[in-house]
């Protein structure tokens, strides 16, 4: 990903700051500036919220093709996530065992390197997730 | 009163066993047990690093008592392993933290940066310049494969918010020594460091702990039998039980804190570690002496009384430094080469 994307999108991927729509309360993630359900209503009213970084595993599938810049990290598992907030969000599983992931399984966010562009590039951080203690 | 407002520590979730390194190369599986008393070191996963690490340890602090980031002055990040040459980790933290109106800089003295990092944000906070700071100690170090750090260096690292209110332990004195030793150097652009071998211990470790630890003591009017815990800088798991011994502490007080066993030497985590893990059962009144050393070489040392407000203070809203030594997975060498990235490629 180029470098002033990266940096616009810090907030949300660092803290995991989206958007809800105060007029029906739709919790979005990335943020929206615009509630799609409530359009010109919402406009210029959207509150910033933070999600609370917890959720199950709604979806996932394990990666085993050498990704470009994954190589090291396979198998590795990317999910959708549920949130209690509403929205849903794709991210990788780490520390864990692929074969020990399920559907329903509580996981939490963390912070994590997610890419690197080569070895003197910019170094990207955002949010992964790792099971629940059980 | 200045002193620590809530704390949180990380550890990295995969281990590798001292014996296993000592497979690899070709010494007695006992050896390192034995001798350095070490068992099993931390490392960290592929993608993780020194802000990642200290990110997660001030997210700990943060659940046991959260601080919003424009009440933040201050943040000083302490690591020999910082994931940039030149782009502060310390700006990183503000963002995550939205601590914008802050003063940010990352330190770096081998194994006593965290140790730095306290120490300046208690300062400043004592001037009023700040109501609340941050200081992070974290690294992800390595040791020349096949040399003896191999079987030490390891990753972790510790979050301390310091301020003057709701203060559940009260850092009652601070002092430090320095003297320019050849102890153990890294040249900019090599990979791993270098050490001066035994020269390592006598005039380097034992001379810095012990002359700031009596400087402390004579400052504060206090001796060894005042302090329900002490804390020392833990390159392996002898040298503490060693100086301790030499200073007048027994063994009750040294172990509680002493965590180099099971993590390996975590650097600038150590000795802010070793804290975590006392404060993760200290009880109002108790007193602590916590010392850490610096290779290069110095060490600053904090006299500290845990208050009442630690009756009122959600300690269980993260994991203890007991809770992420025990949820550990343990990796073979092959494994720990591939997440140090250790590995070299053909282009
Ligand atoms: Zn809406």
């Amino acid at each position: 990903m180029v470098v002033p994307r990266f940096w616009r999108e810090r907030r949300s991927r660092y803290s995991l700051i989206g958007t809800r729509c105060p007029v029906c309360g739709t919790v979005y993630f990335p943020p929206r500036s615009v509630c799609p359900k409530c359009g010109r209503k919402s406009v210029g009213k959207m509150e910033e919220v933070q999600l609370s970084g917890k959720g199950k595993v709604y979806s996932y599938t394990i990666v085993h093709q050498n990704v470009i810049g994954y190589k090291y990290q396979k198998p590795y598992v990317m999910a959708i996530i549920e949130t209690p907030e509403g929205p849903k969000l794709t991210g990788q599983i780490v520390d864990v065992e692929p074969e020990k992931v399920h559907i329903g399984m509580p996981v939490h966010a963390v912070f994590r390197r997610i890419a690197e562009d080569g070895k003197a590039g910019i170094i990207q951080y955002g949010y992964k997730f790792i099971p629940d203690e059980e | 009163m200045v002193g620590i407002v809530t704390y949180g520590s990380y550890i990295p979730i995969y281990r590798i066993k001292t014996a296993e390194i000592a497979r690899m190369w070709g010494d007695k599986p006992e050896h390192p047990e034995k001798g350095l008393g070490l068992f099993a070191k931390s490392v960290p996963a592929y993608d993780e690093d020194a802000a990642t690490i200290a990110v997660e340890a001030l997210r700990n602090a943060l659940r046991r008592k959260n601080i919003p980031g424009d009440k933040i002055g201050a943040i000083f990040v302490g690591s020999e392993s910082h994931p940039y040459a030149v782009k502060p980790t310390a700006s990183l933290i503000a963002e995550v933290l939205g601590a914008y109106r802050a003063h940010a800089a990352d330190l770096e003295f081998a194994c006593k940066a965290g140790t730095a990092a306290m120490q300046n944000v208690y300062a400043m906070v004592k001037a009023g310049m700040i109501d609340y700071g941050v200081a992070i100690g974290t690294d992800t170090s390595q040791g020349q494969p096949g040399d003896a750090l191999d079987y030490s260096a390891s990753a972790g690292g510790t979050a301390y918010i310091i301020g003057k209110d709701e203060v559940i332990a009260e850092i009652n004195h601070t002092v430090s020594f320095v003297t320019d030793t050849p102890d153990f150097w890294r040249r900019e652009g090599q990979r791993y460091p270098s050490h001066g071998g035994r020269f390592t211990g006598e005039p380097a470790y034992f001379k810095h702990i012990m002359s700031t630890a009596k400087m402390l003591m004579e400052e504060a009017g206090t001796k060894p039998e005042d302090y329900d815990y002490v804390v020392f800088h833990q390159p392996n798991g002898k040298f503490p039980y060693r100086v301790g011994k030499r200073l007048g502490f027994k063994e009750e007080q040294i172990k509680p804190g002493l965590i180099s066993p099971y993590i390996g030497n975590t650097y600038s985590g150590g000795t802010p570690t070793g804290l975590s893990t006392v404060l993760d059962i200290a009880k109002p009144e108790d007193r602590i002496i916590a010392v850490s050393f610096g290779s290069g070489a110095g060490s600053d040392a904090f006299d500290i009384t845990v208050t009442d407000e630690m009756e009122n203070f959600n300690r269980d809203a993260a994991p203890k430094v007991w809770d992420m030594i025990n949820r550990a997975k343990y990796i073979d060498y092959a494994t720990y080469l591939k997440f140090r990235r250790m590995i070299v490629e053909v282009d």
